[in-house]
């Protein structure tokens, strides 16, 4: 296990802020996590010496502030093991990045008729830029449905990838936890010719990462998950597929030439980054790899893998019947996320009482409503953990689970 | 837990676990208006029978109906809601409307004179909400619904 209470020393919230003066216990690292000091002082020490325009300008501060900038692209790629760092495309957020493949790559390679295979848990930015493709050009979709306990059933994947030109799917739910196998699904797209995408947002901040070892095609995953600031997304993709794809957006910085008739464009990766780009976040961003570096991809998930553990047996003796935690009960092949059903109180009224003991949970649909449909429910709760959460706040959670039995008088 | 004593009291818990006028109606000559709130999940459908709907302000509400699922606070709000206008006068719906969402703290409600002096009765019990201010959007999901669905009585 890592230790807890060195890691939470370094973020400034999780160790100064109070709230009727107890700590903020936060659970809630699947929507946004926490920045640790080293990330904020990184982005303060570069807007108060470094700041300057990046590849535009040609004195020495812009000189620097590209290097900062193009060191975030260089730390990405070493994170997740890309084989170079041109291959990792910087935008506003994974959603943004989700939606250049559909756009950038499904417009041109897609046609009415062609199938794209999605999965039932996948997030709504996963979901529907194919759906927007579905309405603009009569792409089918197909989806692959979950099993009893939350993972995906591929007795029929072989039937659903008939045909197919895109596999998309999720390298971990950010609803169930569930892990699916990856390089697997890489593999099966392939062996049909078919593009593999990956929504690596849950799955890069929590494991270690190896774009090559999965053989994956396009991945997208975002800066805010992985103690980095908001602002900044990632996605990474095989040089010959980017290279071959039209650009998304257009602007400055992603064009070779403009006259009055026309626009050729940058290589890649600025072929995909057009304006000025989150520098200051990127600068955010390369301490956030480094302290993960630290602390190590291979420790984070052990400590979560237990952690895990100590939560489902945790709440499951606690309460029994009472709680229904959706997803694999086997931590192998699931991470920190935890959506439960406690008795029959609404998702909204469990987390407004968690809040008067400072628990920070997600309440809601959290951005996966055809899942909310196969689960059979409107919303659910959901607790998720991460490198600064031990075995005390999975206590406190349970604690303010029995709060809720007093107040609604269970 | 005394902030949520204020937001959880005895009658909203009464009106969660036991909801009056549940159901729904034959539309038509019903209407029916859904609504819901995308933040957390709380669904509601308002039915209501207007009679002389013609006659505008001085309509009817003699038959309303709540359906859907949601949150202790959307449920209960919209439970007492449904006791307060059925059979009353369409104006009086919409001015115990209007200083119900004053309540909430909702600006630029529209407040009209006579509005203050109206009696909330049950209602006033959920005061405590507007000391959780994400919960006031659960607090009004019902009464925005039903304003829908006088509309489109109304009109039809």
């Amino acid at each position: 296990m890592l230790s807890t209470d060195a890691v939470r020393k370094e973020f400034p919230l999780l160790a100064e802020r109070m709230i009727d003066d107890a700590r903020v216990v936060y659970l809630d690292s699947g929507n946004t996590a926490q920045k640790p000091r080293r990330v904020i002082d990184a982005m303060t020490e570069f807007m108060e010496t470094t700041y300057a325009p990046i590849n535009r300008s040609s004195y020495r501060l812009a000189g620097e502030a590209t290097d900062a900038y193009e060191g975030g692209r260089k730390a990405i790629a070493r994170f997740i093991n890309a084989p170079s760092a041109d291959e990792v495309i910087f935008t506003k957020n994974a959603s943004e990045a989700l939606n250049l493949v559909a756009m950038a790559w499904g417009r041109t390679n897609l046609a009415a008729g062609d199938v794209v295979v999605l999965t039932e848990m996948e997030h709504h930015a996963n979901i529907v830029p194919w759906q927007m493709l579905a309405q603009e050009r009569g792409i089918e979709i197909r989806w692959i449905g979950l099993t009893d306990d939350g993972q995906l059933d591929l007795s029929n994947l072989d039937e659903l990838l008939d045909g197919a030109k895109v596999l998309a799917f999720t390298a971990m739910s950010n609803v169930l936890g569930t892990l699916p196998p990856t390089q697997l699904l890489c593999a099966a797209a392939h062996a049909v010719d078919a593009l593999a995408v990956v929504d690596a947002c849950q799955y890069v901040p929590h494991n270690v990462t190896d774009v090559q070892a999965w053989d994956a095609d396009l991945v997208a995953f975002s800066s805010h998950k992985m103690c980095g600031p908001t602002g900044i997304g990632m996605l990474w993709g095989k040089m010959e597929l980017l290279d071959a794809m039209p650009p998304f957006l257009g602007g400055g910085n992603m064009i070779d030439t403009v006259t009055f008739d026309g626009f050729t464009t940058a290589p890649v990766p600025a072929k995909f980054e057009a304006g000025t780009p989150p520098i200051v976040e990127a600068v955010g961003l390369t301490a956030a790899v480094e302290f993960l570096e630290e602390l190590g991809m291979a420790n984070v998930r052990q400590h979560e893998m237990a952690l895990s553990r100590y939560a489902l047996d945790t709440l499951n003796a606690r309460f029994g019947d009472d709680i229904t935690i959706y997803g694999p009960d086997n931590v192998e092949v699931r991470g920190g996320v935890f959506s439960f059903a406690f008795r029959d109180l609404h998702p909204h009224d469990v987390s407004q009482v968690l809040d008067e003991s400072n628990v920070c949970v997600r309440a809601g649909h959290h951005c996966a409503k055809p899942l909310m449909l196969t689960l059979g429910v409107n919303a659910t709760t959901r607790a998720s953990v991460y490198l600064y959460n031990d075995e005390a706040d999975i206590d406190a959670l349970a604690d303010g689970l029995d709060g809720a039995t007093d107040i609604f008088g269970l | 837990m005394s902030g949520l004593e204020d937001l959880y009291r005895e009658i909203i818990l009464d009106h969660y676990r036991t909801p009056r006028n549940r159901g729904e109606l034959e539309t038509p000559p019903a209407t029916k208006v859904d609504g819901h709130n995308p933040l957390c999940g709380d669904e509601i459908s308002v039915y209501l029978m207007v009679e002389d709907a013609e006659n505008g302000d001085d309509a009817v509400v003699t038959d309303i109906k709540i359906d859907g699922q949601g949150c202790s606070i959307s449920q209960s709000s919209a439970s007492m809601m449904s006791n307060a206008v059925i059979g009353k006068r369409v104006g009086d719906v919409r001015a115990v409307t209007r200083r119900f969402k004053s309540l909430m703290g909702i600006e630029d409600v529209g407040l009209e004179p006579g509005d203050e002096a109206v009696d909330l009765e049950d209602l006033e019990a959920l005061q405590g909400v507007v000391k959780f201010p994400v919960r006031i959007k659960c607090a009004v999901l019902g009464w925005n619904t039903l304003s829908s669905a006088l509309d489109q009585a109304l009109s039809e």
